[in-house]
């Protein structure tokens, strides 16, 4: 079908471009002087806002196959994937460089010593092995049921997620509740789908994760 | 007076030419706008230092004045925490446009021998204003350098004549949910509840702000009077005061009550107690222009917290023998 084909050549990019366009925004408000007084600090919320973001989102991909059917959806998981592991990153290098400015062993010693920040730690950490094996390759490599098993640590990273921001905030819970919220019902519709749904129509479909 | 040693600063900290011109400028705007209204101002002390400033530039340094680079006055009143404005650093500029701080009054009770129900003039009436450059450390890791224009705390506090007994003076903001959105909701137990032990409260660097850069204080900083205490962390510096009470045992403050792990009464400034949320040891200078250049070449702010945010002079001997890592 290379008609088909052709649309995931535009599909695909706009979608890339899109999920860029937080960052880009970003970078155009702080040298336009659009953020606040206290811009490195906008940054840094923001950055880790999004990984929350395309944590959730990805999560969702599933769920959204499973109730509508539209199965090419799943074309859209890794590189959502991908963008959450990327957006996790700028905001640890955000820790790393605005915050510590390199200094490793005061970011050595403050890992575990503020709750907040072992959470988010845990929550990046937890997507390195998940994006290191986010190609075809590694799904072979693995085996489709190890390669699964192994990308539900996705589940922890969101959580380790949503821990992150509530333990941050001072009183205003409302935000990350919300976040916390979402990922109940995303992870919800996981166990029921695991345990309520007849285990004969898991057969005839793959397995969500 | 302490302040940063040659060998800690930055070359990201120093002054570049063209903003130190551009405040000179702003400094001479301002105090000409005052030098306008001077004739209806209830403070005839302004009025000397704004002569002063407009001839003299820069602008004569009082005996606490840092010398850093003041933070942009645009920067000071947009971004704010005063949580009966809204939580968020943008919200209490845009939600307090119509707060009505005229007329207003203070009381003042308890063990003081004159307690009454003070309007705002009276009980400035006679005392001099004076303008202070201070450092403010906000315990969220962020540090502006503010031109406070205020009373010296312990003027006023002679005025009211507290008795032998008074220990401490307790001050809260005033309790209008019908003009503070956030006081409808249980965010914090309001109204916000500060305290100072008397000590604390007759040093001379306390003061009660009623201007900034020589502009009556605008509602967002907390008009049309507010504590600042420069040794302690900005939450210290209760706003729309209305109340003054003197007493013998300690006051409950507002973040004491609401989260008494994180915070205690005395909030002095200390970079060797760690907040659970924040580095208490660094602090980032905020609101001067940043570039993606300036990121890029490594010139993002961020210098050490000094010891009763470098007050230590003014203030240290009040804390002689107290445990500061258990009295924080």
């Amino acid at each position: 079908m290379p008609q088909r084909r052709w649309i995931w050549w535009i599909v695909k990019p706009v979608v890339f471009l899109l999920c860029l366009a937080p960052i880009a925004l970003l970078l155009w408000w702080l040298q336009t002087q659009q953020l606040s007084a206290n811009p490195l600090d906008d940054i840094t919320d923001q950055t880790g806002t999004w990984t929350l973001r395309f944590l959730l989102i990805t999560l969702s991909i599933s769920p959204i196959r499973r109730i509508t059917g539209w199965n090419s959806v799943i074309r859209f998981r890794r590189m959502l994937g991908l963008f959450a592991f990327f957006y996790g990153l700028l905001h640890f290098t955000t820790y790393v460089w605005f915050v510590q400015f390199f200094d490793f062993n005061a970011i050595l010693e403050d890992i575990p010593k503020r709750p907040f920040i072992t959470a988010g730690f845990t929550a990046l950490v937890l997507m390195f092995p998940l994006a290191l094996t986010s190609t075809k390759k590694w799904i072979l490599r693995l085996g489709g049921k190890r390669w699964q098993f192994l990308h539900r640590l996705i589940y922890l990273s969101a959580v380790a997620g949503v821990v992150h921001y509530l333990w941050l905030v001072k009183r205003d819970t409302d935000n990350p509740l919300v976040y916390g919220l979402i990922l109940i019902v995303l992870l919800g519709f996981r166990a029921w789908f695991h345990f309520v749904q007849p285990r004969v129509q898991r057969i005839t479909t793959p397995v969500a994760r | 007076m302490l302040i940063g040693k040659p060998s800690n600063i930055r070359s990201s900290e120093i002054t570049d030419e063209e903003v130190y011109r551009n405040r000179r400028q702003f400094l001479k705007a301002g105090s000409l706008a005052l030098a306008a209204t001077a004739a209806s101002t209830f403070l005839p002390g302004c009025v000397t230092n704004a002569a002063e400033s407009e001839q003299t530039a820069p602008a004569a340094k009082g005996p606490y004045d840092t010398t850093e680079t003041p933070t942009p006055y645009q920067a000071i009143t947009t971004y704010n925490n005063y949580y009966e404005f809204g939580a968020e650093y943008s919200l209490p500029a845009k939600n307090s446009k119509n707060f009505k701080t005229s007329p207003w009054t203070i009381a003042v009770s308890g063990m003081v021998k004159k307690p009454a129900e003070y309007a705002i003039e009276d009980l400035l009436k006679g005392l001099t204003a004076e303008d202070r450059i201070y450092r403010m450390r906000c315990v969220e890791g962020w540090s502006m350098v503010i031109p406070w224009r205020g009373i010296p705390l312990a003027s006023i506090i002679k005025k009211l004549e507290p008795t032998p007994s008074a220990k401490f003076v307790e001050f809260k903001t005033i309790l209008a949910p019908d003009q503070m959105p956030e006081q409808k909701t249980n965010l914090l137990p309001w109204p916000y509840t500060e305290g100072l032990r008397l000590d604390e409260a007759m040093n001379p660097l306390a003061l009660f702000a009623t201007g900034i850069y020589g502009q009556t204080i605008l509602n967002q900083n907390g008009a049309p009077i507010r504590l600042v205490a420069p040794w302690k962390y900005g939450f210290k510096g209760v706003k729309s005061i209305v109340t003054m009470r003197f007493t013998d045992i300690m006051p409950k403050n507002t973040w004491a009550v609401a989260t008494p792990s994180e915070y205690g009464f005395y909030a002095n400034v200390n970079p060797n107690v760690d907040h659970p949320r924040w580095t208490q040891k660094t602090e980032r200078p905020i609101g001067q222009r940043l570039t993606l250049t300036q990121i890029a070449k490594g010139e993002v702010p961020l210098k050490k917290t000094l010891m009763f945010n470098g007050y230590a002079d003014q203030v240290a001997s009040m804390y002689a023998g107290m445990d500061l890592t258990k009295l924080f």
